[in-house]
């Protein structure tokens, strides 16, 4: 039996991987959603309400940057996860599935995410944000068409590294109850050790992340505009190029 | 009009109290160039962060056009600032954005529709002579351009006053001169009134009508850039129209001379020499063209001429000093 015809007659891949790589997407897709939901705001607020940001306020910081997010993000993914069963059962109804898994996923990377939107809004130039004031912003206007806009590629990287992150949490989290190819990767390649699945899930998880990455570089040479070499690069140019006429 | 009275900015560090703003006043008449001229530390970014309501003074008070502004409520700031267009050191431009986008950002924030905004960036690229440069991006533009994609923001809102920050410390010269002309015609063309914070000379000999001296938080020296220019003993004199170093003459006496303007044209020196049979030395001088007028400024050092067939008449400085008193220029003995 050569390695194609085990592939096709093994029921692990031809019944249960259409399953669960659909319950992967799910987990991935549903928590990747809700993290930018409530991790884009978050880290809007975090660097708005720190102090000397647009609304300082100091102990509100304090509380959601030093409590909140870094304890989130200093236990352990496993261990939150499963610390975390009883509000996903409270929010969804249920403790396993993918459904239930991705509450614990989002958890999870909701700080993770607010923590690189954070960084990447806090390195657009004080000047621009000055700028912006000067010409009568209200501070929602500086945060939706100066802070936003001007981040973008790095919030773009940060969304890529979060979505692999959440690849390998949601593998972690197929363990624990969650399914999806993490779960059929334990249950047919560790406890019946049959290394083909292994094998094949392993292909398919690379080949997701690489599909992710591609695309969020794409992504981001696309709003990149930062130097004139890259500017523009992942489109087709539209227009002539500009002219080279001293000012 | 900008008014400006005694305006003081103190701030707390580590115990201490610093004063960066320590009464600083003054005025600048509608449609002129004031320059603000300091060293770094001197306080000149704290004005312009008063100047802007984007510091609170601790005390004094700014108004634009006779209308207060530091006395406005936190509420009405926003609507206060679109009074003032401000032109940046480094231009600011957001990279996301095409230069016309830019542009269109202050009007972005008050009500217009499309085509009125449209009409209105097109208008002011062309203004600052950038019209084919629209969708641009800022990192594809020289450092020149891009002060001019700032210049046509700060405009945008229909400013009647245009604060500039440096504007052209971070360009080259031959820049420097097109973006301060560009200021000028503006200036001319619009009615603005213009305040530049500067630490080059360059830019109040070329553009401005009148100066401030900022040192250590206050005005020392102030004036229109004619008179500052005229007095000897005046602090922007010798950045305004420098002696070049130079060597110490013979024996005679050395006078300096200064003739502004109408007052003292002429030739002054030779005249000096046939009428007290002197020989005159040009030791060190520069001549500036000031505000449209014309200054010099120079060094002379001074001996009786021997004549062939007469001994030297013996010099009477007295009078050589009160003629060219009366020729009007100012004169001092340097030596």
């Amino acid at each position: 039996m050569n390695f194609l015809e085990q592939i096709a007659n093994n029921p692990g891949l031809t019944e249960a991987l259409p399953k669960e790589f659909a319950a992967t997407l799910q987990m991935i897709s549903i928590s990747g959603f809700f993290t930018v939901l409530i991790g884009l705001p978050l880290g809007v607020f975090l660097i708005a309400s720190a102090p000397g940001g647009l609304r300082p306020m100091p102990v509100t910081h304090r509380i959601l940057s030093d409590v909140v997010v870094n304890i989130t993000r200093s236990v352990p993914f496993a261990i939150l996860m499963v610390s975390l069963i009883p509000l996903a059962r409270l929010i969804t109804g249920t403790s396993i599935g993918p459904v239930a898994a991705s509450v614990s996923l989002s958890i999870g990377s909701i700080p993770f995410f607010a923590r690189i939107v954070e960084t990447s809004l806090r390195d657009v130039a004080a000047g621009k944000i000055d700028a912006a004031l000067v010409m009568g912003s209200t501070r929602m206007q500086v945060i939706r068409k100066v802070l936003l806009p001007e981040a973008l590629p790095g919030l773009i990287a940060g969304f890529t590294s979060t979505l692999v992150a959440l690849v390998g949490y949601s593998a972690m989290a197929g363990i624990i109850g969650g399914g999806g190819l993490g779960r059929l990767a334990y249950n047919y390649g560790l406890q019946r050790f049959d290394t083909t699945v292994m094998v094949v899930i392993i292909v398919i998880i690379v080949a997701i992340v690489q599909l992710i990455q591609l695309a969020g570089d794409r992504a981001m040479a696309r709003v990149d505009h930062r130097n004139a070499a890259t500017a523009g690069a992942g489109r087709r140019r539209r227009r002539a190029p500009v002219p080279e006429v001293s000012a | 009009m900008i008014t400006v009275t005694e305006l003081r900015k103190s701030y707390r560090q580590g115990g201490r109290t610093i004063d960066a703003l320590d009464g600083v006043s003054l005025e600048v008449p509608r449609g002129t160039i004031h320059g603000v001229i300091g060293h770094s530390g001197a306080g000149k970014s704290t004005l312009v962060r008063c100047l802007t309501l984007l510091d609170r003074p601790t005390s004094g008070s700014v108004s634009i056009d006779g209308r207060d502004l530091t006395s406005v409520k936190d509420s009405e700031v926003r609507s206060a600032r679109r009074r003032i267009g401000m032109v940046f050191q480094h231009a600011n431009l957001l990279d996301s954005r095409t230069a016309a986008g830019n542009v269109a950002l202050p009007l972005e924030l008050v009500r217009l529709s499309k085509s009125e905004k449209d009409a209105k960036v097109a208008r002011l690229l062309g203004l600052v002579g950038l019209a084919e440069f629209a969708d641009a991006y800022p990192s594809q533009l020289s450092g020149g351009q891009r002060q001019r994609v700032g210049i046509a923001r700060a405009l945008a809102a229909d400013p009647t006053v245009l604060l500039c920050d440096e504007p052209t410390s971070a360009l080259d010269p031959a820049t420097t001169d097109e973006i301060l002309d560009l200021i000028r015609d503006l200036a001319d063309t619009l009615g603005l009134t213009v305040l530049i914070i500067t630490h080059e000379m360059n830019v109040v000999k070329r553009i401005c009508d009148s100066v401030s001296l900022l040192e250590k938080g206050r005005v020392v020296e102030q004036g229109p850039l004619r008179e500052v220019a005229g007095s000897l003993n005046g602090r922007l004199v010798q950045a305004l129209l420098p002696l070049p170093p130079h060597n110490p003459s013979g024996t005679g006496p050395v006078l300096d001379l200064l003739t502004a303007g109408g007052s003292g044209s002429g030739p002054v020196l030779s005249e000096l020499s046939r009428r007290f049979s002197l020989d005159v030395t040009l030791l060190a001088g520069s001549v500036e063209t000031l505000a449209g007028e014309q200054f010099s400024r120079m060094r002379v050092g001074l001996a009786p001429a021997a004549e062939d067939n007469a001994p030297a008449q013996p010099l009477e400085l007295n009078e050589v000093v009160s003629h060219l008193r009366a020729r009007g220029v100012t004169v001092e003995v340097a030596a």
